[in-house]
């Protein structure tokens, strides 16, 4: 049977097209990369990597330091991680074991609307809502309670905060590891369960020792999706932080991220130099988000649920 | 009922209804006598679970139907039947291991040291502490040797003396001298045979009262086999045991009596039926049904 | 040697410590419950929210009428509306293609070797902060030029793309081997069984990855405020020349300014734009559902 030219043709052609889209996605990535560094460039030179530790941000003097707007990504990203690890888990395992099935699938998808929430939506929300609620009764029920502690510093008037921004990002970021978690949850197999049902165990003793064990480093990788997630977001962070400069122990104090400052900078930037100074900033993101990510796989890629059961 | 019962279980169940229930408390020990008895009939022994018209269903499909058995203590019961005739669905059912099998129901009655098994009250966790199950597939954790042993102990809060326990298991389950120098090492790294062992030993760390077994050697190579057999000769001095299996020479190696479970059409359905239960001698040299001759000889399933 | 000190015959109700362990596993459920139904109940509030207050904004002029003059109370957000119509269309008519066409390339042609960078960018595409697609379209399109519609559709496609090529590559690996080599038996040419047979089989995922990449581009904020920010009140379809209003850079200048008259008109375009967003998610699954049932699985 000859091939006709025609179907030579198609073939080839179907095939270039498609290569062509995968070379352009990967060429996308590349330039996304070099365009936010080639951006900072001017930055770049000009500051080093002091960039990292200054925390004066001074458009009107060319100064600019990045400093304060680290300490505010990590302390707020890092808060958001240690809430939502735990509930996210809790509500994995809920959707996973415990859900009578009609709930499970309702629950299930719930939780993964909260993720579709934009999250201009939230922040709008969180500022109307949240910041009020936090400052008038949150905050200074966590300073009385807890003031020994200078994160727990006093309560600021107007509600923004970091601590708002985290609870923001908190919210936001619970329905990605808890929908991983719970995926990985389902792949555990219910022979093991059985196995340690059948040594009378109570269904939390069979969560301890064979279920978290077991999806550990999966579940670590969830949360670093997360952490991605927390550390990138920019509008909702905006909205409720406050845009404050300067390092505060305390978390009620207002703060700023990098994502968060890039967001609300742009449209006044003064110079180029605070232009390239943005873009400094979003490279540092660029290679946290980038670096997260790639972390978040290497775990992921440790786990396989097939190594859980004997050949 | 559609039970064909043959005289010796008959027997069997008028002597055990007329028995007082004998109490015993935690020393055990083996009636010597029964094992080699000819028929169930001959000597009384003490009942450990008695099955009364046990009917199980997974939503719409029956399963098993009608099962009336009385497992006597300190012996290997085994349960012999073509595939699909709810082996496993009754051995789960001793143990509540089917409650969550979504749609599962069961009627009639389990009783375990005349305790309903179903019964308002009961604590299923609490059953399976008393009643482990070794399964067909080796299951161990993802954990440590040690650890796998250990495991069930430790949640019962028998730390005490925790090493000697986990020693005692792996040797009950003639595990300890091909591991005892590789205790922290993956369970999962073991054989097919030695994992299934290891399942053994887990079981029998909490030292429970019954085992049971459901065709725990069909995924095993012969040698790894007939460790598992020989194994059931020593388990039996110190648990009850009820073994499935698929394979009847086995049956007829380990077991004391057999129960011989087929599938009863009735109408489209075809529903799994005890067809007859006695010494396993009796079962394999004058069956009484038609059924068990042709299954045992080779002639059916 | 110690043993357990069980009485077998004894009734069948927790003996030893299990009393106390049943009552951590019931604490542990109980926390399990409670963190879900926590994460339902902020849900609940915040659509409530946006429901309650977006309702009392919601009319038909809200919906058909442009903002009033000087951004004072009265008029509507018809412009951002149509607005993110437009620029989500031109997205997805930009990244969809691509997406489709990159699935297939890895589920019909690469090779292991091939298959791994592509996926690599793809993954790291999906986890870039989208603040950073921002930034990178606007040092690409809006740099020394001005904002524009384009830019902004570009910058969302990028944030659609890996969402579309992803559950296009899910659904492609479910369409059955067998239809693959039937088509090959009966010496259908590549390209033809493609089109023809694989394509159309996974239809209802590429759909599905679609309109869910497009809900979550509806949504975006963080791609436009650099790209397409800066907007008056009118459509145009010059997309090169011209920023084009949309929803979510709406909520958020609206929401950024103290004026509460604004918050009004901020709660009701969250209204819209959460409405659109639900629904779209909620078909999506549906079809998902029904399209996977329909390949069997
Ligand atoms: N979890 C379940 N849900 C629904 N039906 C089930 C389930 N488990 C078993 N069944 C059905 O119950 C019947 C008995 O199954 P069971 O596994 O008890 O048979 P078996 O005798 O152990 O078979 P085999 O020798 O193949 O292990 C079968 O028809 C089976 O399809
Ligand atoms: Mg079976």
């Amino acid at each position: 049977m000859g091939v006709r030219p025609s179907d030579r043709a198609g073939d080839t052609l179907l095939r270039g097209l498609c290569a062509t889209a995968a070379v352009a996605v990967i060429a996308v990535m590349v330039d996304i990369a070099y365009q936010v560094l080639h951006g900072s460039h001017q930055a770049l030179s000009k500051f080093g990597l002091g960039f990292l530790v200054h925390t004066t941000w001074r458009p009107n003097f060319d100064v600019f330091g990045a400093g304060s707007f680290l300490y505010g990504t990590i302390v707020s990203s890092l808060m958001a991680l240690l809430i939502a690890t735990p509930l996210a888990i809790a509500i994995a395992l809920y959707l996973s074991l415990m859900a009578p099935r009609g709930v499970r699938s309702i629950v299930g998808s719930l939780v993964e609307m909260l993720a579709a929430v934009p999250s201009v939506v939230i922040g709008f929300w969180g500022i109307l809502v949240l910041s009020p609620f936090v400052r008038d009764h949150l905050e200074p029920w966590l300073h009385g309670a807890f003031g020994f502690i200078p994160l727990f510093g006093p309560p600021q008037t107007t509600g923004s905060s970091t601590f708002t921004a985290g609870l923001i990002l908190t919210i936001m970021v619970i329905p990605i590891i808890a929908s991983v978690s719970r995926d990985l949850f389902d792949t555990v197999p219910q022979e093991l369960q059985d196995g340690a049902a059948a040594l009378g165990a109570t269904r939390w003793e069979i969560v301890r020792g064979v279920i978290l064990p077991s999806t550990a480093s999966g579940v670590a990788a969830a949360a670093f999706l997360g952490l991605g997630r927390a550390l990138g977001e920019a509008i909702a962070v905006t909205q409720v932080i406050g845009a404050g400069t300067g390092i505060h122990a305390s978390l009620f104090a207002t703060g700023d991220t990098l994502a968060s400052r890039v967001a609300n900078e742009f449209a006044g930037a003064t110079s180029t130099l605070h232009t390239a100074a943005i873009f400094y900033a979003a490279a540092i993101l660029l290679v946290i988000g980038l670096s997260t990510n790639l972390f978040a796989q290497w775990i992921g890629r440790r786990f396989d649920p097939s190594r859980l059961v004997a050949r | 009922m559609t039970r064909s019962s043959t005289d010796g279980s008959a027997d069997l169940e008028a002597v055990t209804a007329v028995l007082p229930r004998i109490r015993i408390g935690g020393e055990r020990r083996a009636p010597a006598a029964a094992a080699a008895s000819p028929s169930v009939a001959a000597v009384p022994r003490e009942v450990v679970f008695q099955a009364r018209g046990v009917g199980v269903s997974y939503g719409e499909k029956r399963a098993i139907a009608g099962v009336d058995l009385d497992i006597p203590r300190n012996l290997v019961t085994a349960i012999i039947g073509p595939s699909g005739c709810g082996k496993s669905t009754f051995l789960r059912s001793l143990n509540r291991m089917n409650d969550t099998v979504p749609g599962f129901r069961l009627d009639g009655q389990v009783l375990y040291h005349g305790h309903d098994v179903y019964g308002p009250g009961v604590d299923r966790v609490e059953v399976r502490r008393r009643i482990g199950m070794v399964f067909q597939k080796p299951n161990p954790f993802p954990k440590s040797i040690y650890d796998n042993v250990a495991w069930a102990p430790r949640n019962l809060g028998l730390r005490e003396g925790l090493d000697a326990r986990v020693e005692r298991a792996l040797r009950g389950a003639a595990l300890w001298d091909e591991v005892k120098d590789r205790l922290k090492d993956s369970a999962l790294g073991l054989s097919g045979g030695q994992q299934q062992r290891l399942c053994i030993a887990r079981a029998i760390a909490i030292e429970p009262d019954v085992l049971l077994l459901d065709e725990p050697a069909s995924a095993l190579d012969p040698i790894a086999t007939l460790a598992i057999e020989e194994l059931m000769h020593t388990l039996k001095q110190r648990y009850t045991i009820v073994i499935v299996t698929h394979n009847m020479q086995q049956a007829a190696r380990v077991a004391d009596r057999t129960a011989f479970f087929s599938l009863d059409v009735s109408g489209s359905d075809r529903v799994g039926t005890l067809v007859e239960y006695d010494t396993t001698e009796m079962i394999f040299t004058r069956p009484a049904d038609t059924r068990t001759r042709d299954y045992v000889t080779g002639r059916f399933g | 040697m110690s043993t357990t000190e069980v009485d077998f015959t004894a009734p069948l109700v927790a003996t030893g410590n299990l009393r106390r362990r049943h009552r951590v596993s019931r604490a542990a459920e109980g926390l399990a419950l409670g963190s879900s139904v926590a994460a339902v109940a902020v849900l609940g509030i915040i659509v409530a929210y946006v429901v309650v207050h977006g309702a009392g904004a919601l009319s038909l002029d809200f919906l058909t009428k442009e903002p009033s003059p000087g951004g004072g109370p009265g008029g509507g957000i018809a412009p951002a509306i149509v607005g993110t119509g437009l620029l989500v269309g031109v997205a997805t008519v930009i990244a969809m293609p691509i997406g489709v066409l990159v699935a297939v390339y890895l589920t019909e042609f690469a090779g292991p070797a091939a298959a791994r960078p592509i996926r690599l960018a793809l993954d790291l595409l999906n986890g870039l902060p989208s603040i950073v697609v921002g930034l990178f379209v606007f040092g690409l399109l809006v740099v020394g030029k001005h904002q524009s519609g384009f830019a902004a559709a570009f910058a969302l496609s990028i944030i659609m793309l890996p969402l579309i090529a992803r559950s296009t590559q899910e659904m492609l690996g479910l369409v059955p081997r067998q239809l693959r080599e039937a088509a090959d038996a009966l010496g259908v040419s590549r390209w033809r069984t493609v089109l023809t047979v694989v394509l159309p089989s996974a239809a209802g995922g590429i759909v599905t990855g679609t309109v869910l990449a497009v809900a979550r581009a509806a949504g975006e904020t963080a791609p436009l405020i650099f790209t397409s920010s800066i907007f008056g009140n009118r459509v145009t379809l010059d997309l090169l020349g011209t920023p084009i209003p949309n929803i979510p850079v709406q909520i958020f200048t609206l929401s950024e300014t103290p004026d509460p008259s604004g918050y009004e008109r901020a709660w009701g375009a969250a209204f819209v734009l959460l409405s659109f967003i639900l629904v779209a998610n909620i078909g999506a699954r549906a079809l998902l559902t029904r399209s996977r049932k329909k390949m069997g699985r």
